[in-house]
């Protein structure tokens, strides 16, 4: 390449709370240097693949490993049979076999597993395996999902304080009601809503590298989110104590929820083990779409009634969650979809009951929004439909309708902390949107853009408004911590261990600003993060981290000063764990809170949405999207800038084009061909403005940030689709079809 | 098979398989694990490097192909404890998430600058729109590059 122009390295911003930062890890991944968990190596390292099933649902008669044992290169191959310790494991319950046992219940279960000197080798090898299926019938239809055979017989889900279903095939089922359910108003709208299924779609497959420490235990490099509940997992399948088993944090490039669940971590761990060679495996992208949980595909049939003047009265929403094969983290989405299925508005009376099931079709789980991205798009579209049956402007009837602390939730808890609704809806109608931009323009800022299909004939313009919220932190009674262990040293520099994940975030750099202020130094530094170190973060995940590392560390860090104080001023090294105010569960009966709060804190955002739909073609581009956002206290405001942006991107994938599309259980568009997410032409500017109202229970106030752009952008853009069309589109992602006048 | 190929400014050797992508050779057989693998298709950009001065997707690329050809990756975009004026924008801008795609966007990036110091709005989407970001929504990514364009 000729000479570029190269500027000299600047010395990063060591900024404190409030201010903005540059990542540590920035400067080395823009110059390839950072090491992602597919950049690992280790001396003698075998490459690992998983053979995955074929069927979506089959009893295995036959898995002849013999074919493969003889092949080229390699040094082992594992089923079942291996699995020294328990033979399965799950996020809430153990439902999902480590390498299926006696039938598989979803395409791409993994089978077995092999470890070959190449990754060709190792390939090759898994397709060699033979194994004879019998197909038994797919469950491929939620709606049948409780009237077919159960497809976990031993009803893994029953018997852990939800309320426990007779149906088969229920992995939850709850209701919440509330008030007087059958409360009639002056007026009421109905609806049918479905949400096709999303992937995360994070850019950096899943990949680790298992590595044996020669006394039987192992050490795992992986993505993850949550370190020590991956350990917690593979330790007992492993047949190992926890300590045996030491999971450190690798390169992580992207998580969204699909790094909750394990991927390759006990799979590696036992051809480590087994072969006495470190092992890495990476997912190619076709892989990587069979080998994590997605957003739950969801139908919902929604009924708000209200008076003439347009205030609510009672709210009846029935959401059904297909969770696939394995229960994952089900019951937690399902209960988000129910709790905040009315979205940031004052109801007195309700009914919503959310089911997931198990089927056939790939397993869901968590997906940024989790529960809440599905059932704000149908709430929001009746807020519109509601708002047009009453002829009042549809920013007005959300106002009017505002919750605000003192209400109550339709779970009963009422709203105690920071929840700024009404403040995000003025702020964000009150953002101009850009006027129509004049004819002739270049066909890139057209519906079709590149591929020249109009020269403006045809287009239409709409906008749209949506309000969505979602709880921050775990609920429900779980117990929520956050470790973070500091290191004061005799120079006066800090390292700080904290297992927080850092999957792209900027969770490092919040931790760091933290010890710099907490410390009053800029000598910090961020230990690795492992489990080895530090006590369980929790997981990078519900829009936790920011709050949850920031308590520990302020915590840890105090403690250390106070430590240091009290010795005179020598070394010291302190860890400490921070819990947020506890919550309750919700009674298994009645959804009703049976303490003062089911969750800890609330987050709402606004969003306002400008489209162009060429409505002969069915094609449609977002021109503009202004937001206000609740984010409690910035901690890092171009983090929360890029978290809001980022969000947002995935709620207008959603709406627009991502849909993971399945025949009979089998995933038909596993690569980033037939599955589109939104590329730099599709995003259109965003304006963001950030509304600080500190939440009184968190650490410098602060808010998870991460989720309410993509609870509520799905719903925004369908809005602005309905405005340009005339269209119900009670179906995302929006199809040509459904715009095509 | 052996080939030999000039990899940021170095002649470089390595013994390949007929079905190795170029992206598979740099990552696996020469310790340049810059270029990301996030499809293998040619859809994400992840891999990109420069071909002869070409921009390409390395995993489009058979590694059997660069014979005797020039390559530069993300690693050999600038000097030892130098940054590219695209990487400095990147890292001062909040371009950079998780950041598996951003070698991709960077050697893209710089590609484009090289052309056109001073893209239009719709030339800088259009030469980035083959490169796919999953957190950062692309904003902060075309403001960086916007930024590196006028500083060059």
């Amino acid at each position: 390449m000729s000479t570029p122009t190269v500027t000299r390295r600047r010395t990063l911003e060591l900024g404190r709370v409030g201010e903005t930062v540059t990542r540590p890890d920035a400067v080395p991944k823009t110059t390839g240097q950072f090491k992602f968990a597919s950049d690992l190596n280790s001396p003698g390292m075998l490459w690992g693949h998983t053979l995955r099933s074929t069927h979506a649902h089959a009893r295995l008669v036959e898995v002849d490993i013999a074919p493969a044992l003889s092949m080229p290169g390699v040094h082992a191959v594992l089923t079942h049979a291996d699995v020294p310790g328990r033979k399965t494991y799950g996020l809430e319950f153990p439902d999902q076999p480590v390498l299926a046992i006696d039938r598989v219940r979803y395409h791409g279960e993994p089978i077995a597993v092999v470890a070959a000197e190449h990754p060709e080798q190792a390939r090759r090898a898994a397709a060699a395996i033979r194994v004879e299926y019998e197909p038994l019938p797919v469950v491929s239809d939620a709606e049948q999902a409780t009237e077919a055979e159960p497809l976990h017989p031993d009803r893994p889900t029953m018997g852990h304080g939800y309320r426990d279903d007779p149906r088969p095939n229920v992995v939850r089922h709850m209701v919440i009601r509330h008030g007087d359910p059958d409360a009639t108003g002056e007026v009421s709208v109905e609806g049918v809503y479905e949400v096709g299924i999303q992937d995360q779609a994070f850019l950096g497959p899943e990949s680790g590298l298992a590595v044996p420490d020669g006394e039987g235990g192992v050490d795992i490099h992986v993505a993850t989110q949550w370190l020590h509940v991956d350990r917690d997992q593979i330790a007992p399948c492993l047949g190992l104590a926890p300590e045996q088993v030491r999971v450190h944090l690798a390169g992580v490039g992207g998580a969204f929820g699909g790094r909750e669940d394990l991927s390759m971590q006990i799979h590696g761990a036992l051809l480590a083990l087994h072969t006495n060679r470190p092992v890495k495996l990476v997912y190619n992208r076709e892989e990587s779409f069979t080998g994590h949980v997605h957003r739950h595909p969801a139908k919902i049939w929604a009924e708000h009634r209200a008076t003439r003047a347009g205030r609510l009265v009672c709210v009846r929403m029935r959401i059904l969650l297909d969770g696939g094969a394995y229960a994952s983290s089900s019951t937690a989405v399902c209960s988000n979809a129910a709790s905040f299925a009315v979205g940031p508005y004052g109801v007195d009376n309700a009914l919503l009951e959310a089911t997931a099931v198990y089927t056939n079709n790939p397993p869901c789980g968590a997906m940024r929004g989790f529960g809440a991205v599905q059932t704000c798009f149908a709430a929001e579209a009746q807020m519109d439909k509601l708002a047009a049956e009453l002829g009042i402007d549809p920013v007005e009837l959300r106002l009017l309708n505002a919750l605000k602390p003192g209400d109550s939730l339709p779970t009963g808890q009422v709203v105690t902390g920071s929840l700024p609704t009404a403040e995000v809806i003025r702020r964000a109608a009150a953002i101009p949107t850009p006027d129509a931009e004049p004819l002739p323009r270049d066909p890139l800022r057209l519906p079709g853009g590149a591929g020249n299909t109009t020269h403006g004939q045809g287009v239409r313009r709409g906008e749209g408004f949506a309000v969505g919220f979602k709880n921050i932190c775990y609920s429900e009674g779980f117990d929520d911590f956050c470790a973070a262990r500091v290191e004061l040293r005799a120079d006066g520099s800090a390292l700080v261990h904290c297992a927080a994940a850092e999957v792209g975030q900027g969770v490092g750099s919040v931790i760091l600003q933290v010890a710099r202020t907490e410390l009053a130094t800029d000598r910090v530094e961020l230990a690795s993060h492992s489990t080895a170190d530090v006590g369980s973060a929790g997981s990078a995940s519900a829009s936790r981290m920011t709050w949850m590392a920031a308590g520990a560390v302020r915590d840890a860090c105090r403690a250390a000063l106070e430590e240091r104080e009290r010795s005179g001023g020598a070394e010291v090294d302190v860890e400490r764990v921070y819990r947020h105010p506890p919550t309750t569960p919700l009674d298994p009966e009645t959804g009703q809170v049976t303490g003062e709060r089911a969750h800890v804190a609330l987050a709402v955002a606004a969003m306002r949405v400008v489209v162009e739909v060429d409505v002969e073609l069915g094609l449609s581009r977002v021109v503009w999207i202004g937001t206000a956002q609740d984010v409690g206290t910035a901690v890092n405001p171009q983090a929360v800038q890029g978290q809001i942006e980022g969000g947002i991107a995935q709620g207008l994938g959603l709406a627009l084009m991502e849909e993971i599309q399945t025949r009979d259980g089998r995933i038909v568009n596993a690569s980033f061909t037939d599955y589109l997410i939104p590329t730099a032409l599709d995003m259109p500017p965003v304006v963001a403005e950030l509304i600080e109202d500190p939440e009184p229970d968190a650490p410098y106030g602060v808010k998870g940030v991460g989720e309410p752009p993509t609870v509520v952008s799905t719903a925004a853009i369908a809005s602005a689709l309905r405005d340009a069309t005339g269209r119900p589109l009670v179906r995302v992602p929006v199809r040509p079809d459904d715009i095509c006048l | 098979m052996r080939i030999s190929l000039t990899v940021n400014g170095e002649l470089r050797e390595a013994d390949v398989w007929g079905g190795e992508s170029l992206l598979n050779a740099l990552r696996d057989r020469l310790d340049l694990p810059g270029s990301k693998n996030a499809c293998e298709q040619g859809e994400c950009g992840s891999c990109s490097v420069l071909l002869d001065g070409v921009l390409v997707c390395s995993c489009l690329v058979l590694a059997a192909q660069v014979d005797g050809h020039e390559v530069v990756t993300v690693e050999g975009l600038a000097g030892e404890d130098e940054l590219h004026p695209v990487q400095e924008a990147l890292t001062q801008g909040g371009g950079v998430q998780c950041g598996f795609c951003t070698p991709g966007f960077v050697v893209a990036a710089a590609d484009l600058l090289r052309r056109n110091p001073d893209p239009s709005d719709d030339e800088l989407r259009e030469a980035l729109s083959g490169n796919l970001c999953r957190c950062t929504g692309y904003q902060k990514i075309l403001a960086a590059v916007r930024a590196a364009g006028s500083r060059s």
